[in-house]
């Protein structure tokens, strides 16, 4: 069972790099839309440096919005999927694999580049650790409850516009926790609560969620 | 190899089958045991594609039900799934990755472990050799069909093949050797049910036939 795990998060990162426009989009699309910010309001380094985290959380919603639609089309546009379905492992692991691989590729590059994305709005160096460990507590979650929504919709026509219509009002609670724990940080309260509620967050959705999405898989596989 | 002991067997009992308003079939029996081959026919629409897809697992029929080995389908999960090969319409390939990877993912996924140089012979056998490491990408449509097929090659020792119009595509050779290859399974004992317009000349002892009629009723 484990080799089938480990092929499934391999291949798909196998042909995420042959395939590296797709990841490298969503990383500039982030950049792109954080950096609009700092641009659209000016050098007024007091507003900057309060709304940089809500800016950045809001476009790694975005960004991994984008990313979501992935997770699922390409198998099933080819027939992976009913393999998959039909595999020897139980489904709701082989789509945790399939999540971790994908939150590798489209949310690891989110949290890795957004400390230097933060210089713009001269986010408090100190408060950066921070927003990192609140995004790298956070994406994870957005993968998880977005491959609920992105098996839900698959096959659909004008799936993609339905999905965030699906998914969007679920990022809510991550959004307010995420760009929660930085801005208490800033205020000087710490951020521990929210993140501490993140980890609770990101536990109950690694658990709960893949299994949920298998349903929804097979669901829409009928 | 099997879970349950004695002869595997794949029963449907009372099974139907409704595509939106329309019926395909209706109380559909049949029983397929090791050793035997049974061929679908039908014409388009008939519901040949849906009772294959039902067989394994993937749709759920309006009714009836499928036993394997005298037990649900339903309850049996991945050890009935563990059981069964199933190529579909589409061919499970990826175009960014080689032949060779392909099928290596195809039978990981399956649970049947398999060894770099048995993915060769597979792939040297269905007249592959040659292109083991190219893209799936430039690979013609009977070949891509070909990679899919070459599973069944490491797939011997997986009792129940179930097959969806496997000769689509294929040159004179590959079918003559696809059918080499269902006719081994099923003289080793395993079963074989697959779909075809046309009857292919397979070596069976006992060579079953449903037919599903010219289309569905209204």
């Amino acid at each position: 069972m484990t080799a089938a795990l480990r092929c499934v998060i391999v291949r798909d990162l196998l042909l995420a790099a042959r395939r590296s426009s797709d990841v490298l989009t969503v990383l500039l699309f982030f950049v792109i839309v954080v950096s609009l910010f700092p641009l659209g309001i000016g050098p007024e380094p007091a507003l900057l440096r309060t709304i940089a985290p809500g800016a950045i959380w809001v476009a790694a919603l975005l960004a991994s919005m984008l990313a979501l639609p992935r997770i699922f089309a390409s198998d099933h546009a080819d027939g992976t999927l009913e393999q998959i379905l039909l595999g020897a492992t139980p489904l709701g692991m082989t789509v945790a694999a399939k999540v971790f691989a994908h939150w590798l590729v489209s949310g690891l590059p989110l949290v890795l580049i957004s400390p230097v994305l933060a210089l713009q709005f001269d986010f408090p160096q100190e408060l950066l650790g921070v927003l990192t460990l609140s995004l790298a507590l956070g994406t994870p979650i957005l993968s998880l409850i977005g491959a609920i929504g992105a098996a839900l919709t698959l096959g659909l026509r004008g799936g993609g516009a339905l999905l965030s219509l699906l998914v969007l009002p679920l990022y809510v609670p991550v959004l307010i926790m995420g760009a929660g724990s930085a801005e208490a940080a800033a205020a000087g309260i710490g951020g521990q609560a929210q993140l501490f509620l993140l980890g609770a967050l990101l536990v109950f959705a690694g658990a709960f969620a893949p299994w949920a999405a298998a349903v929804a898989l097979r669901i829409s596989m009928e | 190899m099997q879970t349950t002991s004695g002869i595997p067997s794949l029963e449907a009992v009372d099974l139907q089958c409704a595509r939106g308003e329309r019926r395909l079939f209706d109380a559909l029996n049949f029983t397929l045991r090791g050793g035997e081959l049974l061929r679908i026919a039908g014409a388009n629409g008939s519901g040949k594609t849906s009772l294959l897809r039902i067989a394994c697992g993937l749709l759920e029929p309006t009714g009836g039900l499928v036993r394997w080995c005298g037990e649900d389908i339903r309850r049996l999960h991945e050890e009935f799934r563990r059981q069964l090969v199933y190529i579909g319409h589409a061919d499970a390939i990826k175009d960014d990755l080689t032949a060779a990877e392909n099928l290596d993912v195809a039978c990981t996924l399956a649970g049947t472990r398999v060894q770099r140089a048995q993915v060769g012979e597979a792939l040297h056998r269905l007249g592959l050799a040659g292109s083991e490491d190219l893209p799936a990408r430039v690979l013609s449509r009977g070949q891509r069909r070909r990679v899919a097929l070459a599973r069944l090659v490491l797939s011997e020792r997986v009792p129940l093949w179930l097959l969806d119009e496997p000769f689509t595509a294929l040159d004179a050779a590959a079918t003559d050797g696809l059918q080499g290859l269902v006719a081994e399974h099923v003289s080793r004992g395993g079963a074989v049910m697959y779909t075809s317009h046309h009857e292919a000349r397979i070596a069976a002892e006992v060579a079953l036939r449903i037919d599903l009629g010219s289309g569905p009723a209204p």
